[in-house]
């Protein structure tokens, strides 16, 4: 079975995010990039159904500016197999990746999409649901727990209240959650062997989808800053302040 | 305009979280429809009918619905979606779960997570953990969009009278069948909806030193909540998570005890009236949006605290 990855970069999460000074959005220039966390966490998986016998080949995919085939040979230096690079404005919106996937989907056939839940530059949580929806596949979405066997898939999700088990058959659309698992750092060798795996380009064209933006960005601002708050020298200076400065207790 | 609100629920009670995506249908204004879909769920209608602003109910009583199964809701909305100007959902995981894919259906784009209904096709939503907003402008012929309940404050649950109207079930799509689930019970309020929460860090050390929150929290009628960390590290359940993937809270006082203050957490509780933090490290990043800190160890400042109360 293949399974497809999509991978995206996005700014490090270690970064603190600049508003450019003009509000069209924030400072990319000169900015540490890195694969979206959750997509680490979707290669591993993916890798760990390979070595597991369950997956045959790993293909990952990345929708973005020339930059994104260095999070595509991040993703082949972890264990991917090959890598698909796919030209697009950085700000290609979830419905347009979406539909990227699919079409990929159409040509590469695989039996299992893995996503990370959501990317955390614009935090949409949305692209595996969409992709699901329009393959008519099966989703499961915020995934803890994953066990495949044969074409019977059953999955852990975390959910607000806690957690649910489905189960369900492939080819089916998975989106990860923090806690299935740790990803693995790629060795300096694996590193190397990356830079000679495949890694193709296919156009928006070739695909057919349109991926001009639905939305228009009016405006982005930071968020209003909190005000400097005091320190107290006690924890009955604390219990004061609450009961009689902030009333909140 | 026509508005249509997916309500979140369990069979039997209308998850509160619906209200606040009711208040943002209210400032967006027009007419305000819920849909209940489950199985059994004919008090959860009835409920539904007695929201402030509310004018119509669709109710779908059927066992495919049972558990939001997203493959069958979806077909669901498709068949009562035409003639909405908007479709809004709480943006919990019921909500995020759902939407996306009616969006996909429907060719159009998602708008997740509004903070701020500015008119009818322009909303204001967190970007970046929180660390910028953007202001986004929709001219699709639908908008869906999933609405941070702790941004809307909720309409009354009740004071409407609407019609409860019964839709047609789709029936199972047959692509993934529920399980079981493994909730979290306490008598301690929700942690999204609590005035007060009262967090853990990885300074708790283990999951057994809860218990000190615990306590404080019996006191103050408070919710407990954690960092990622402390998560991560097993010390409680996911669904305990405050933060940029885990759960948003906005309560009157937030007491952040043995947490450091990464962004990722920052972004679940920086809205919060009053935030407290406690910790023994004074570099620790917490301390820059606390109202008030106290740097001391928590393991005597948490008893004390307590004790205080």
């Amino acid at each position: 079975m293949k399974i497809l990855v999509p991978v995206k970069r996005v700014i490090d999460y270690n970064v603190k995010v600049r508003v450019k000074a003009d509000q069209t959005g924030v400072e990319l220039a000169n900015v540490k990039m890195a694969m979206n966390p959750f997509d680490e966490i979707a290669v591993e998986q993916a890798i760990r159904l390979k070595e597991a016998g369950t997956a045959t080949e790993i293909v990952a995919v990345s929708i973005g500016p020339d930059q994104s085939q260095e999070t595509i040979r991040t993703a082949l230096a972890m264990g991917a197999d090959r890598g698909i690079h796919v030209p697009a404005s950085h700000d290609t919106e979830p419905l347009a990746v979406a539909k990227i996937l699919k079409a990929l989907v159409d040509k590469e056939a695989p039996g299992l999409v893995i996503l990370g839940k959501q990317a955390i530059d614009d935090d949409s949580n949305q692209t595996g649901q969409m992709l699901s929806a329009l393959l008519g596949w099966p989703q499961a979405t915020f995934a803890s727990g994953v066990e495949i066997a044969g074409d019977a898939l059953k999955v852990i999700r975390e959910v607000d209240g806690g957690l649910e088990h489905i189960s369900s058959k492939l080819p089916a659309v998975i989106t990860v959650d923090l806690r299935l698992n740790e990803p693995r750092y790629a060795s300096l060798p694996n590193i190397m062997k990356a830079k000679k795996k495949p890694l193709d380009q296919v156009s928006l064209d070739d695909l057919g989808v349109d991926a001009s933006q639905r939305l228009t960005v009016v405006k982005v601002e930071e968020p209003p800053a909190r005000e400097a708050g005091i320190t107290v020298a006690s924890v009955s200076e604390l219990v004061d302040k609450l009961k009689n400065e902030a009333k909140v207790i | 305009m026509s508005i249509l609100v997916l309500a979140e629920h369990d069979n039997n009670e209308l998850n509160p979280a619906t209200l606040n995506a009711v208040a943002a249908a209210a400032q967006i204004g027009g007419d305000i429809h819920i849909l209940v879909a489950g199985s059994g769920c004919g008090g959860v209608a009835d409920a539904a009918a007695k929201v402030a602003g509310v004018s119509k109910v669709l109710s779908a009583d059927s066992a495919e619905y049972a558990n939001g199964i997203a493959e069958n809701m979806i077909p669901l909305i498709m068949t009562v979606i035409d003639g909405y100007s908007h479709l809004l959902a709480p943006a919990t995981t019921y909500g995020k779960n759902i939407l996306p894919g009616v969006a996909a259906l429907k060719d159009v784009a998602q708008i997740s997570d509004i903070i701020r209904v500015d008119d009818a096709d322009t909303f204001q939503r967190p970007i970046y953990a929180g660390n910028a907003l953007a202001t986004v402008k929709s001219g699709e012929a639908l908008k869906v969009i999933t609405v941070r309940t702790t941004s809307f404050e909720a309409v009354a649950a009740d004071g409407g009278s609407a019609a409860v109207e019964a839709v047609g079930a789709t029936g199972d799509a047959g692509k993934t069948t529920f399980g079981k689930s493994e909730l979290s019970s306490s008598d301690r309020p929700e942690l999204t909806s609590a005035k007060i929460v009262i967090s853990g860090g990885r300074g708790m050390q283990d999951g057994s030193n809860f218990a000190m929150l615990e306590k404080v929290a019996d006191k103050l009628g408070a919710a407990v909540g954690a960092s990622r960390a402390a998560v991560d590290a097993g010390f409680v359940p996911n669904d305990y998570q405050v933060g940029q993937t885990g759960k948003v809270v906005a309560p009157d006082l937030y007491v952040a005890v043995g947490i450091s203050g990464a962004i990722q957490h920052l972004a679940g509780m920086k809205d919060s009236k009053v935030i407290v933090a406690i910790n023994k490290d004074e570099e620790a990043p917490i301390f820059q949006v606390a109202d008030y800190g106290l740097v001391d160890d928590l393991f005597s400042a948490v008893p004390q605290l307590e004790g205080e109360l």
